[in-house]
C-alpha cells in the first residue's frame, strides 16, 4: 500500500505512511489499547457516541454549545419587531465537521445539478452506495451508472470507442430501425417493461421509407436480474431504498415495478403528486412525508400468468411469469394509453363488460288503438233474483272465480283453528282436552263418580265426552282387563315411528328386551295379538304370563309421547341425553333422624354431615388459600348423572296401588320451614291422609251434592297448584270424596311426587289458611272439579265453629315464601321530638297484597284501616316540610303506626305483655285455640 | 372459647347506655361496627346507609343509593370500602369518603339478607333468600360472581366469614361451614331455621340462633353442642345475636325488647338488658371493648361497661 523505493510517481498513496525505520532506534513501545485514541484535526479528543448522535462527539468536549455550556437564547419581547422571527435554519445547529467533506452538509462547490448527471451530488451518491446493497434490483444502480457521461466506467468507455452510444443496444447492427429510446422526460423503463403496444406497427410503417442499405443498432435490452432471491420476503418485494429516502424533491422516482396504476408503463402516466422522503412498501406514512396515498402496494394474481405456455407475447420473454399486462395485448382498444389516465385506485377491468342486449318492441298489429275495456264485474252473490242456475252460469262466464264470501263476520269472529287454516297452517295432532289423556276406564269412572253424587231426582246429564283423536275402546269395559289393556296399549303405540329415544325397561335383559322390542314394533305395526306372538315359545306357561303383564304394563306406562302429548309440543333442537339427571353425589342423609337426633339434643356426629365441596379456584386465590383440589374443573359439590328413571318406578304402579314417585331430586325439597312447630313426620301424614281418604270416601253417599261440572273446567284445573289438590284431600273430613284412584289416574306420578312433597313439608297450620283458600276459591270458580270434594264448602257453612283466622298463620304463610320477617319498621311513638320518616315496610305490603288475594271479606276492615294509615302517611310524606300540619298529623299517623305494629308484633307473640288491650288479648286467644286445634 | 383468665375479673358487661342515635332513617335493619370499632354502620329502611361516629354520635356520612331498605353491611379492614346489601336484589360497595358507589353486583334473585367482605376485603359474599351465597370479585370489573353456592334449601339468612372459611345459616334449618382450604362442606342441623351465626373469636366455634328461640353454640370441628342458651324470644323475627369480645358471653337479641346476655360457660343468664319496648333488631358486639350496639326501630343506642364521666350528652330517652 504505501510507496517505498523508486518509482513512487506511479503509484498511489491511500492512508498515513508509517514512519521511516530507523536502525538504531530502539523498538517504540506499542501504544496499549486504551491510549489509542482518536483525535480530529484540532488535536480535540473524539468521542464516539452512537449510532444516532453523529458518531463522533458533538459540540464542545461532550457537551453541548461552547465551553460555558449550552446558553440559551435569550428571551426577546417580539412585541414590537413581530415581522422578523429567527429563522433557524438546519445549518445554525452544525458545526464545521457537519460541514467538512464528510459531514452531513458539506460545504464544496460541486457541480451544480444541471451539469452534473441526474443524481449526483453526494448526499445521494452516499445514499445510493448504501442503497446499492439493500436494493434488490442492483440493475437500478448499475444502469444509471451507464447512462451516466462524465464518469463512465471502462467498459462504457470501450463500448463507446466502438462506436456505442447511449441508448443503443449492444451488438451487431441490425437492419431494422431500434425503437425509440424513451429516455425523455425521465420515463425510463427498467426492469421487465415491455415495449409499447404500437412500436410494432410503428415500425412497420416506417420501414417503408427506410432505405435498404441503412442498418441501426439492436434495441437496448434491459438486463435481467436473475439473482437469487434471498430472503423470506414475498415475490416483488423491495425493501426501503435509502437512496429516496434522503433525497430531495427532484430525485428520480423508485421505479415501481408492480405499479398498481396499470397505465403508468406506457407512456406518460400521472407523476404530479409524489411523495418524497421515506417511502417503500414496508413502511406506512412518515412524517416527512405529504400524504397517505398509496402506501401499500395492491397486487393480484392477475397480473401473473397461471397458464405455462398459455400464449406467446411475441416479446422475446415467453416463459417469463413477472407480471405482464397480456390482457391489454388482447384487446389494444382498452389500452391504458388509449384511456389516457386512469384515476387513481381504480385498475383496468380484466374483463369487458356484458352487452346489454336489446330487443325491438314488437311490431304493433295494424288498426291497434292503445284503448283498454274494463269488462263490467257481476257480483254474482249480490243479485238477489238471480236463479242460482244463472249465477253459476254467470260464474263460469266470466271466467274467473268468484271467491266465496265468508261467512263469518270478520276475523275477530274467528275462532283460532279457523284462523289458522286460512293461513294454511296444520291443525295440531294432539289432543284436544286433558280428559283425552284420561284412560278410558278412568273417564269411565269418573263420569259414574259424577252420576252417583248425582242427586236421584235429577238425572245424570249425558256426558259429552270430547272428540279424541286417540282412539277409545268402549267405554263400559270393566276395569283393566287384560283385553282391554293391551288394547289401550295397541291404541298407544300404533302407527307411532320406533325412534331412539324409546324407553328400554328391560335393559338388564338383552334377550327379554329384544323380545319387548319386537312386542312394540308389532304394536306400531297394529298387530292384533303382539304380545303372544312376541313371547318366548320356550318359555314356561308361568313366565310367559308373566312376562306378558310386563311388557304390557310396560307399554302402556312407558306408551310413546306421540299419541298423547308430544305432539303440541316441539322437541327441543339439542336435547342432551334425556334420560339422566344431574345428582349431587353425596345426598342428605335422612332428615327425621336428625330431627330425632336435634329433638333429643344430640347435636355431633347425627346432625353433622360433611360433603366434598370444590371451591373455585379464583375464590381461592383471593382468600390466599391453595385450591384444595388441584387440576379438578368441578365446582361445588361433586355431581353425578343418574337416570331419570328407574324400572321400578313405573313397574312398581300397578302392583301395589300406592305408586311410588320417583327419587326426588334435592331440589325439590326445597321448602321453607321458616316456622317451627313440625313435630310430626312424613310418614305419619301419610297415613293420617290415607285416614282422611278412606272417611271421605265413606262420606261420599251422604255428603252434599256437588255442582254438575263441566268435565273441561274440571280437567283446568289440573294445572292448579299442589297445595290446592293437598288442600282439597285434606279439607274437610265431612265431604264427598272420589276414590284414591282417581286423583292417581289424573295425577300421574309427576304431580303425585310434588303432592307428596308438599305434603310432607306442610304442617298443620296450613289447614285452616287452605280452608280459606277454598271458600275462595269456590266462590271464585264454581265449575270445579274439585267441587266434587270441597263441593258447598263446609268451611264457609260453619265459619262459627272455625276459629277465625289468626293474622299469624297469614304471616307465617308469607314467610314461606319470602322467608324471615324484619321486625316492624316503628311500633312505639318515637322518643325524640323529630322522628324520621318510616315508610311502610315490606312486609305491610305483602300482607296487604296477599289480604287482598286471598281474604277479601275478613281482612277488609283491616284492609282499610291500612289503607287509611298510608293514606295518613303519604300525607305525612307530603307535607313534612311543612312543621304545622306535621306537627298534627303526627300524632294521627303515630297512632296508626301503634295499631298497626302491635298488632303485628303480637299476632307472633305467645308471651304475656304487661299491656294489651281486651281485643287484642281475644285475638291472642283464638290465635292459641287455633294452634291448639291443628 | 373460655380459657380460664389468669387473673379473675369481675364480667364487665355493656349495661350502661352511653348514647342513643336517632338515626332519622325509618327501622334500622342492622347495625354493625367497622373493623376497628370506631365507627358505626347503621342500615336504615329507608334505602340508606349512614356512618357514625362511636364516640360523638355524629352523622359523617350517608350512602344513598339502594332501592330498598338496607338489609347488612360490613366495612373493609382497611375502611375504605364499604358493602351493603338491600331488598332490591342488590349488592353495593361503596367509597367510604366520597360517598360513591363504586358498584353495583346484581344476580340474587330475591333480596340479600347479609353481605360480608373476606378478610383482605377481595371477595364480598352476599347471601340471600334465594338460598344462594354469591362470592363477587372485588377485584375484577366483572358482573358475574366467582362461584354461587347453592346448597341451601332456603334463603340464607347470616353469613360469617373468617379466615378461609365460611359460615352460612339458613332458613332451612342448617348452618352450612364451608372450608375452602380443606374444600369441604360442613352441614350442621339445627332444624329450626337459622336467623344468625358467628364464629367465635377464637374460630372454634360456632354460634347459631333459631326460631325456637334458642341460641347454640356448637364445637366446629365436630358439630357437637357445647351450649344452649334459651330464655330470649325469637319466634317470627330475624334478630342478630353474637359473642362478647372476649368470648366471655353469649348475646342475643330478643323479641320482647331485651338483649340478652349469657355466661358462655355456665350458661346461666347474667344480664337482661332492657333496651326498649319493641323488637330488639340487631346487634354488634365491638371487636376490642366491652361496647355493645343494639339497634330497636329507628334508634342505635351504645352501651358500655361503665358510664362515661362526662354527661354532656345525655341519652335523648
Amino acid at each position: 500500500m504505501a510507496s517505498d523505493g523508486g518509482g513512487e510517481e506511479d503509484f498511489v498513496t491511500y492512508g498515513t505512511p508509517l514512519e521511516p525505520l530507523e536502525e538504531d532506534e530502539p523498538l517504540k513501545k506499542p501504544v496499549p489499547l486504551h491510549e489509542q485514541t482518536v483525535k480530529d484535526e484540532k488535536g480535540r479528543y473524539q468521542r464516539f457516541h452512537g449510532a444516532f448522535t453523529g458518531g463522533f462527539s458533538a459540540g464542545y468536549f461532550n457537551t453541548v454549545g461552547s465551553k460555558e455550556g449550552w446558553a440559551p437564547s435569550t428571551f426577546v419581547s417580539s412585541r414590537q419587531q413581530k415581522a422578523e422571527k429567527p429563522h433557524a435554519r438546519p445549518e445554525d445547529f452544525m458545526d464545521e465537521e457537519d460541514f467538512g467533506e464528510h459531514g452531513i452538509a458539506p460545504r464544496q462547490i460541486t457541480t451544480s445539478r444541471e451539469f452534473s448527471s441526474g443524481r449526483r451530488d453526494e448526499a445521494a451518491d452516499k445514499a445510493r452506495a448504501v442503497g446499492a446493497q439493500a436494493s434488490l434490483i442492483p440493475g437500478d444502480l448499475l444502469l444509471e451508472e451507464l447512462i451516466t457521461p462524465a464518469r463512465s466506467s471502462i467498459g462504457v468507455e470501450l463500448l463507446r470507442r466502438m462506436g456505442w452510444r447511449e441508448g443503443q443496444g449492444v451488438g451487431p447492427r441490425v437492419k431494422r430501425k431500434a425503437r425509440k429510446q424513451q429516455a425523455d422526460d425521465g420515463a425510463r423503463v427498467y426492469g421487465c417493461a415491455l415495449p409499447p403496444a404500437g412500436s410494432e406497427e410503428d415500425e412497420e410503417e416506417e420501414e417503408e421509407f427506410a432505405p435498404e442499405n441503412v442498418t441501426y443498432a439492436p434495441k437496448d435490452v434491459t438486463p435481467m436480474d436473475f439473482t437469487p432471491k434471498s430472503g423470506l420476503q414475498g415475490l416483488g418485494y423491495r425493501g426501503l431504498d435509502p437512496g429516496l429516502a434522503l433525497q430531495g424533491s427532484g430525485a428520480a422516482q423508485h421505479i415501481e415495478l408492480f405499479d398498481p396504476q396499470g397505465g403508468r408503463l406506457f407512456g406518460d402516466s400521472q407523476r404530479g403528486s409524489r411523495r418524497r422522503g421515506v417511502a417503500g412498501q414496508a413502511f406506512g406514512v412518515g412524517a416527512l412525508e405529504d400524504d397517505d396515498e398509496d402506501i401499500y402496494h395492491r397486487d393480484s394474481m392477475s397480473r401473473y400468468d397461471t397458464v405455462l405456455g398459455g400464449e406467446e407475447p411475441g416479446d422475446g420473454l415467453y416463459g417469463w411469469t413477472a407480471p405482464q399486462q397480456y390482457s391489454d395485448k388482447k384487446d389494444r382498444s382498452r389500452d391504458a394509453s388509449y384511456l389516457g389516465k386512469i384515476l387513481e385506485g381504480f385498475t383496468l377491468a380484466q374483463n369487458p363488460l356484458e352487452e346489454k342486449q336489446v330487443f325491438p318492441p314488437p311490431t304493433l298489429p295494424r288498426g291497434y288503438r292503445p284503448v283498454h275495456h274494463f269488462r263490467p264485474k257481476v257480483d254474482v252473490l249480490r243479485l238477489s233474483g238471480v236463479s242460482p242456475a244463472l249465477a253459476e252460469a254467470l260464474k263460469t262466464s266470466k271466467g274467473h272465480m268468484v271467491k266465496e264470501e265468508p261467512q263469518q263476520g270478520g276475523r275477530h269472529q274467528l275462532v283460532s283453528g279457523q284462523r289458522g287454516a286460512l293461513l294454511g297452517e296444520d291443525t295440531l295432532q294432539g289432543p284436544r282436552s286433558v280428559m283425552d289423556l284420561l284412560k278410558p276406564e278412568d273417564k269411565e269412572r269418573l263420569l259414574r263418580l259424577r252420576s252417583s253424587t248425582q242427586p236421584a231426582s235429577s238425572p245424570a246429564p249425558p256426558t259429552q265426552t270430547p272428540p279424541t283423536t286417540s282412539p277409545v275402546p268402549s267405554a263400559l269395559t270393566p276395569l283393566w282387563t287384560p283385553s282391554s289393556v293391551q288394547q289401550e296399549a295397541q291404541a298407544a303405540w300404533r302407527g307411532t315411528q320406533p325412534s331412539s329415544q324409546t324407553f328400554r325397561p328391560f335393559d338388564k335383559n338383552p334377550s327379554k328386551q329384544a323380545r319387548y322390542d319386537l312386542y312394540l314394533s308389532r304394536l306400531r305395526q297394529g298387530d292384533r295379538d303382539a304380545v303372544e306372538q312376541s313371547l318366548d315359545p320356550c318359555m314356561t306357561e308361568w313366565e310367559r304370563s308373566r312376562e306378558r303383564d310386563e311388557f304390557v304394563r310396560a307399554s302402556i306406562l312407558y306408551r310413546p309421547a306421540s299419541t298423547s302429548l308430544s305432539s303440541r309440543f316441539t322437541r327441543g333442537k339439542n336435547q342432551e341425553d334425556e334420560d339422566t339427571v344431574e345428582v349431587a353425589r353425596d345426598q342428605e342423609g335422612d332428615v327425621d333422624d336428625k330431627q330425632a337426633a336435634v329433638k333429643m339434643k344430640m347435636f355431633g356426629k347425627m346432625t353433622r354431615e360433611t360433603f366434598e365441596w370444590h371451591p373455585d379456584k379464583l375464590l381461592c386465590k383471593r382468600f390466599n388459600v391453595p385450591d384444595p383440589y388441584t387440576g379438578s374443573g368441578l365446582v361445588g359439590l361433586p355431581k353425578v348423572k343418574r337416570d331419570k328413571f328407574s324400572v321400578f318406578n313405573f313397574l312398581a304402579v300397578t302392583e301395589s296401588r300406592e305408586p311410588k314417585a320417583p327419587p326426588k331430586p334435592p331440589d325439590t325439597e326445597k321448602k321453607s320451614r321458616w316456622d317451627v312447630s313440625q313435630s310430626k313426620e312424613a310418614a305419619e301424614k301419610k297415613d293420617d291422609l290415607s285416614d282422611l281418604l278412606s272417611t271421605g270416601k265413606n262420606h261420599a253417599e251422604t255428603g252434599p251434592e256437588p255442582e254438575p261440572s263441566d268435565t273441561a273446567a274440571a280437567t283446568s284445573s289440573r294445572s292448579e297448584e299442589p297445595t290446592d289438590q293437598e288442600g282439597s284431600e285434606k279439607g274437610d273430613e265431612e265431604e264427598s270424596r272420589p276414590p284414591m284412584d282417581l286423583f292417581k289416574a289424573i295425577f300421574a306420578s309427576s304431580s303425585e311426587e310434588k303432592s307428596s312433597s308438599s305434603e310432607a313439608e306442610s304442617n298443620d297450620e296450613e289447614e285452616a289458611e287452605e280452608r280459606q283458600e277454598e271458600e275462595v276459591k269456590v266462590e271464585s270458580e264454581p265449575l270445579n272439579l274439585f267441587s266434587i270434594s270441597t263441593g258447598v264448602s263446609s268451611s264457609a257453612a260453619t265459619p262459627a265453629c272455625q276459629p277465625p283466622v289468626p293474622s299469624q298463620t297469614k304471616e307465617d304463610e308469607e314467610e314461606e315464601v319470602f322467608g324471615p320477617k324484619l321486625p316492624p319498621p316503628s311500633a312505639v311513638v318515637y322518643t325524640g321530638g323529630t322522628a324520621g320518616v318510616c315508610p311502610p315496610s315490606q312486609e305491610d305490603k305483602r300482607v296487604r297484597k296477599r289480604s287482598k288475594e286471598k281474604k277479601p271479606k275478613k281482612s277488609k276492615h283491616k284492609k282499610e284501616k291500612k289503607v287509611r294509615w298510608k293514606e295518613k302517611q303519604q300525607d305525612r310524606n307530603r307535607f313534612e316540610t311543612d312543621l304545622g300540619s306535621a306537627q298534627k298529623k303526627k300524632q294521627k299517623k303515630k297512632k296508626g303506626k301503634q295499631k298497626k305494629s302491635r298488632k303485628e308484633s303480637e299476632s307472633s307473640s305467645d308471651d304475656s305483655d304487661p299491656d294489651v288491650s281486651p281485643d287484642l288479648l281475644l285475638k291472642r286467644l283464638k290465635n292459641i285455640r287455633s294452634q291448639q286445634s291443628r | 372459647m373460655a380459657f380460664p383468665e389468669p387473673r379473675p375479673q369481675a364480667p364487665q358487661l355493656p349495661q350502661h347506655l352511653l348514647r342513643t342515635i336517632n338515626c332519622q332513617q325509618g327501622a334500622v335493619r342492622a347495625v354493625r361496627f367497622n373493623g376497628d370499632g370506631n365507627y358505626i354502620l347503621s342500615c336504615g329502611s329507608d334505602k340508606s346507609l349512614k356512618l357514625w361516629s362511636v364516640g360523638r354520635g355524629t352523622l359523617l356520612k350517608t350512602y344513598s343509593g339502594h332501592g330498598y331498605e338496607v338489609l347488612d353491611a360490613d366495612s373493609s379492614f382497611d375502611n375504605s370500602q364499604i358493602c351493603s346489601c338491600s331488598s332490591d336484589k342488590t349488592v353495593i360497595l361503596w367509597d367510604v369518603a366520597t360517598g360513591q358507589v363504586t358498584r353495583k353486583l346484581r344476580g340474587h334473585a330475591g333480596k340479600v339478607n347479609c353481605v360480608q367482605f373476606n378478610e383482605e376485603a377481595t371477595v364480598t359474599l352476599s347471601g340471600s333468600i334465594d338460598g344462594t351465597v354469591r362470592c363477587w370479585d372485588n377485584r375484577s370489573r366483572k358482573s358475574e360472581p366467582i362461584q354461587i353456592l347453592d346448597e341451601a334449601r332456603d334463603g340464607i339468612s347470616s353469613l360469617k366469614v373468617v379466615q378461609h372459611e365460611l359460615l352460612t345459616g339458613s332458613v332451612d334449618g342448617r348452618v352450612r361451614r364451608y372450608d375452602l382450604r380443606m374444600g369441604q362442606l360442613h352441614v350442621d342441623f339445627i332444624d329450626s331455621p337459622i336467623t344468625c351465626v358467628c364464629f367465635s373469636q377464637d374460630g372454634q366455634c360456632t354460634l347459631s340462633s333459631s326460631l325456637d328461640s334458642a341460641v347454640r353454640l356448637l364445637d366446629k370441628s365436630t358439630g357437637e353442642m357445647l351450649g344452649e342458651y334459651k330464655g330470649h324470644k325469637m319466634k317470627g323475627y330475624k334478630l342478630d345475636c353474637c359473642l362478647s369480645n372476649r368470648d366471655t358471653h353469649v348475646l342475643s337479641c330478643s323479641e320482647d325488647g331485651h338483649v340478652y346476655c349469657w355466661d358462655l360457660v355456665e350458661g346461666s343468664l347474667s344480664l337482661k338488658l332492657l333496651v326498649g319496648t319493641a323488637v330488639v333488631q340487631s346487634l354488634s358486639f365491638h371487636p376490642s371493648e366491652t361496647r355493645l350496639l343494639t339497634a330497636m326501630e329507628g334508634r342505635v343506642q351504645v352501651w358500655s361497661a361503665e358510664p362515661e364521666e362526662t354527661e354532656d350528652e345525655a341519652p335523648l330517652l
